[in-house]
């Protein structure tokens, strides 16, 4: 058996967060009725016209930025033909030869600690199409145009990346240079980021590329490197087996873990190109990308280095808490408005632990950030102990309460703190447990634990188990 | 029986005079053009759709705003739309079978400026289907039928505007002109008709057939009529990326302009070939013009001979893909139980795309498919680009440039139709204009064989008020612009 | 430059387009007599001249990006024929 190279480049699809379609003045809310924000244009009516989002080229221009890439002043698109159901005027309108970026690149962490460089050859904008409806028409197809015209940034790396780790690798750090550049929304499971992995394989040590297959359309970093292994395997299998990898469209289905050839896609293909007569060339001049520049959010390199100046984290907690736009800004807060530590803590551990880091959304999470700084403050003031505090975040994560201090006061949460309330309980205790008490003094220290364990059942869990140890410690050893 | 009120023929100037002064009001005059058209139109076969109803409503309205003392220049003016505009509400076909059933959800802006100007709408054109074609001979609707002599073509693809306004049927109408659709019907009868600069005119809502190369137009019975029409048109449209980003504009300012001291180029290429009677009524209108004080200049324009192959690339290949839209599914034509999704597409497009039309979508595919792509739609428009020059440079030396509209008056129906070549090259002279973009205007110089024939002025960039403005001083000198043919109804005889 | 029936076929197909069988050897015909009057180009030098897009040197006006278009589906579905649940239906394909 040979040693096989594989030999991959992915093409990303980012829909840019515009509020109105590239070509037609739409919404791009997910989730509407079908049908309910296509126009005139979006449809394809005979007799209408594109007319192109200005906010398109900033987000385009940012990305371009954000890798490194040549920024083209002047960008045309073209009309690309194909028949599909969910592609309403029979072409889609993208950029081919003068696309709006160019000549990029993103660097990763290898498995083995090494950096490497993923060429970005091109990033360009297009029209994002419909959607078909599969299931619920016997016999039957729905299409859902809604979808169609929203603003698509598609970029296209060279097939440097050699393994399903790197790939997906490479996937989530521009996922996270998306969000951090707020072009994108970066939700996944609704589409905003899709991506189509090139595979071929090669024996290793050969520079001829092999015969490439494209797997279309995956919406998950997981079905990504599932969906690249399956190809590979698939396509060694082919090969020793005497045969040849058929270039084709692939569509990834996770459900069987496996890879099927697409249907009603043609093998080849003849999109006949060429320039979309009814758009003008768009010039941007060297003042519009300095603005952009200037208005550049601080990228995900730059925020990892400085939480760890600035809070005082280890690379590796400052890379997790900064490998999501919206999960850094929250984390930021926090840690700003309570202890670094603890709300480095927090985040990593018991909100992290509750939600997904890759598609994390601080509008989705029921823990509002200034809520979890008052946290961790009433912690740090030692108005409530670490244990208790989690049981308030619990609540709060339940939606029972939306306020920590409100629910503290409620509930009756707050720490005992004063000796002089917390001494009598402690003597007592020490009173009514003379076994442990002469175990102790005969050199079982460890048994500390047990007469605080007492006096925090005894006050319900509320003394300060701090004061609790210090006091038992002084009560036994000066009898 | 509604009397006829007016002569059908009069000008917009009289109409005017005739509803502000109240000799007869706009429903009056809506009625009288409905009437006529019921009478002879069976004929001729200029309308596909005849909104009489609307119209009457219509008019009712502008004469209360006449009433009030509000009428504009266009206010209770009956005019014709090319069933190539949308209009809101009514049928809007292409002159073919894939929108026979299409009633358009929106207006286009031209119909909807001309609506806001007051004029009354008498119902929708006929043409070659999606606008390819020369002699509307390719329309769902059957031939239209030139009013001078019903057994020939009346020019195309805006053959049923032009037979409109020729027939008396309304005083204007609108029409497109791809590669000389304005312009050839109007000297084939005899009508003044103009195309004017491409982006002038919004495509918004006008039924794309060659996008770099469509522009809407007009069609009148004089060159006054047609300025008055087409500045009401005019104006920057954001819903139209390709629309120059310029005021409405008074196309009527030069109307009053002498021809004395315009330079006329006349291209050295183009006398020599016409047949001689064609040739003979050109040197007698240019003689004329010449008359009025205008020089003329000889000019070269080398690579127009050249204009019409790059059209048969540009064009069809636009088209090719402009028509992929109509596939069965969102709106036209859809055929009877497709068994799959590829059945769903290639009948309904073949059931119901015409002749022509399939042709050039077959044509239009071709040269953008892979491998043909440089050797002919970048060749097609780098001669584009040498076209462009000619014009300019020719415009370096003259103010406007004249020309032949087509080879000779109207064939016969059926003559060329089976001999696309043929029929391509009777847009020989107007083509060149389409592909520079330049404005292009249709007037009648004469008759051959007691048929009309017009010449053409081609003007600079923008300069359509010249254009109408010596077609207007041509008119003062001529009456071959107030000529009309006879039509004949059954038992009842017009004049 | 001609076209074969090969080729012909092949446009037919990319294009959605049928072409009846008696009437293939016809359609050759008449793509071959357009394509020979669109070969004229070729004798024109058109080394190192920019190509033309459209007859005017203007840049694309770009649009602000705001929603100004609400829902018109049952207008514009009002000229479909065939819909349901405001979704339009084609025959079913697998993808």
């Amino acid at each position: 058996m040979a040693d096989w190279q594989a030999v991959i480049g992915l093409e990303i699809h980012a829909q840019l967060n515009t509020r109105s379609k590239i070509f037609s003045a739409v919404s791009t809310a997910f989730g509407a009725d079908p049908n309910t924000q296509a126009s005139l244009v979006d449809l394809g009516f005979p007799g209408v016209l594109p007319v192109t989002n200005e906010a398109v080229y900033e987000k385009a221009v940012a990305f371009g930025l954000g890798v490194g890439a040549t920024i083209n002043h002047q960008s045309v698109f073209d009309r690309k033909n194909y028949f599909y159901p969910d592609l309403p005027k029979g072409y889609q309108i993208t950029q081919l030869d003068e696309p709006i970026v160019e000549h990029g690149h993103m660097d990763i962490n290898c498995a083995d600690g090494s950096r490497k460089t993923i060429h970005i050859t091109r990033a360009h904008l297009e029209e994002d199409a419909g959607k078909s409806l599969h299931r619920d028409y016997a016999g039957e197809t729905g299409i859902d145009l809604n979808r169609a015209g929203t603003p698509l940034l598609e970029i296209v790396s060279e097939p440097d990346l050699r393994s399903a780790e790197e790939a997906s690798t490479y996937a989530r750090q521009i996922h996270k240079l998306l969000t951090y550049l707020d072009i994108c929304d970066g939700n996944m499971a609704e589409g905003s980021m899709r991506c189509d992995a090139n595979v071929s394989i090669r024996p290793l040590g050969s520079s001829e590329l092999g015969t490439r297959t494209e797997t279309k359309n995956i919406n998950s970093f997981r079905f990504l490197e599932q969906a690249i292994n399956h190809e590979i395997e698939r396509q060694i299998v082919v090969i020793e087996s005497g045969g040849r990898v058929v270039q084709e469209t692939r569509l990834y289905d996770p459900d069987r873990d496996e890879t099927r050839p697409m249907r009603s896609k043609e093998t080849a293909m003849d999109y006949r190109y060429f320039p979309e007569p009814d758009l003008l060339p768009v010039v941007i001049d060297d003042s519009f990308i300095s603005a952009v520049q200037d208005r550049l959010p601080e990228m995900p390199d730059e925020k990892r280095a400085r939480f760890q100046t600035a809070f005082g984290l280890s690379e590796e907690d400052a890379e997790t808490l900064s490998g999501n736009r919206s999960l850094a800004d929250y984390f930021e807060y926090v840690a700003s408005a309570s202890d670094p530590r603890q709300a480095s803590n927090w985040v990593r551990v018991e909100l992290l632990g509750r939600t997904s880091k890759d598609s994390f959304n601080s509008e989705d999470v029921p823990v509002p950030a200034s809520e979890l700084a008052s946290l961790i403050n009433r912690i740090s003031d030692e108005t409530i102990s670490g244990k208790i505090a989690k049981t308030v975040f619990d609540a709060l994560w339940q939606g029972e309460t939306d306020s920590v201090d409100a629910y503290i006061n409620v509930k009756g949460l707050k720490q005992v703190s004063d000796s002089s309330d917390l001494a009598p309980i402690v003597t007592a205790i020490i009173a009514n447990n003379p076994k442990q008490v002469e175990q102790y003094r005969a050199g079982k220290t460890k048994l500390l634990s047990f007469f605080v364990g007492q006096v925090m059942k005894e006050t319900g869990g509320k003394a300060n188990p701090k004061q609790v140890n210090d006091l038992v410690r002084i009560q036994l050893d000066t009898a | 029986m509604v009397a006829h009120v007016t002569t059908p023929f009069q000008s917009i100037a009289e109409i005017r005079a005739n509803l502000d002064d109240g000799t007869y009001s706009c429903r009056e005059l809506a009625e009288s053009l409905i009437s006529r058209i019921e009478e002879h139109d069976n004929d001729i076969n200029a309308f596909i759709t005849v909104t009489a109803d609307d119209a009457r409503s219509t008019a009712d309205a502008q004469d209360v705003l006449i009433a009030k003392g509000q009428a504009g220049p266009l206010t209770g003016i009956p005019l014709a739309h090319k069933d190539i505009f949308c209009t809101e509400g009514v049928k809007t076909s292409a002159g073919s079978k894939m929108l026979d059933n299409f009633i358009a959800p929106y207006s286009a802006t031209v119909v909807e400026k001309l609506k806001a100007a007051g004029c009354v709408t008498l119902g929708k054109t006929n043409l070659d289907e999606f606008a390819m074609g020369s002699s509307n001979e390719n329309s769902y609707y059957g031939p239209v039928r030139n009013p001078w002599q019903k057994s020939h073509v009346p020019g195309g693809s805006s053959g049923g505007s032009a037979a409109a306004v020729a027939a008396g049927f309304c005083p204007v109408s609108t029409g497109t002109d791809t590669g000389g659709s304005i312009r050839q019907p109007a000297s084939m009868c005899g009508v003044t008709g103009i195309k004017p600069t491409y982006g002038r005119v919004s495509r918004w809502g006008m039924i794309a057939f060659a996008s770099s190369l469509d522009q809407a137009g007009v069609f009148a019975r004089n060159a006054q009529d047609a300025a008055i029409l087409l500045s009401a048109m005019t104006g920057a449209d954001p819903r139209d990326s390709t629309c120059i980003d310029a005021p409405l504009a008074d196309l009527t300012q030069e109307l009053s302009t002498p021809l004395a001291g315009i330079r006329i180029g006349v291209p050295e290429q183009y006398l020599s070939e016409l047949d001689a009677p064609m040739a003979d009524l050109l040197t007698s209108a240019l003689f004329e013009m010449e008359a009025g004080g205008a020089k003329l200049v000889d000019i070269s324009l080398p690579h127009t001979r050249y204009a019409v192959p790059a059209y048969y690339v540009i064009a069809p290949a636009e088209c090719s893909t402009n028509l992929s839209r109509y596939d069965g599914v969102r709106f036209g034509y859809r055929c009877e139980d497709p068994e799959d999704i590829e059945d769903l597409y290639k009948r309904s497009r073949s059931e119901a795309f015409g002749d022509e039309v399939k042709q050039r979508i077959l044509v239009g595919t071709f040269t953008l498919s892979t491998g043909y792509y440089d050797a002919y739609y970048r060749k097609a428009q780098q001669i584009r680009r040498l076209i462009h020059q000619d014009f300019v440079a020719a415009f370096n030396s003259v103010d406007v440039i004249a020309a032949p509209t087509c080879p000779g008056p109207a064939f016969q129906l059926l003559e060329k139709i089976s001999d696309s070549i043929a029929m391509y090259l009777q847009d020989i002279y107007t083509i060149p204009v389409n592909l520079a973009g330049l404005p292009g205007l249709s007037m009648p110089i004469g008759q051959i064989g007691q048929m009309p024939v017009g010449m053409q002025l081609i003007g600079q960039y923008l300069d359509e008020a010249r254009l109408l403005g010596m077609a207007h001083q041509f008119q003062q000198r001529t009456d071959w612009h107030l000529a009309t043919p006879t039509l004949q109804a059954t038992g009842v005889s017009h004049g | 430059m001609a076209v074969n029936k090969e080729t012909v076929l092949t446009i037919a197909t990319l294009a959605h387009l049928e072409i009846a069988i008696d009437q293939v050897d016809d359609q050759i015909e008449r793509m071959n007599r357009i394509l020979d009057l669109v070969d004229e180009m070729q004798a024109v030098d058109t080394h190192e001249v920019r190509p033309l897009a459209t007859p005017f040197d203007q840049v694309q006006r770009l649009r602000a990006d705001e929603v100004t278009e609400s829902n018109q589906r049952e207008k514009l579905q009002s000229v479909a024929t065939r819909t349901s649940d405001g979704l339009y239906l084609v025959p079913r394909f697998v993808e």
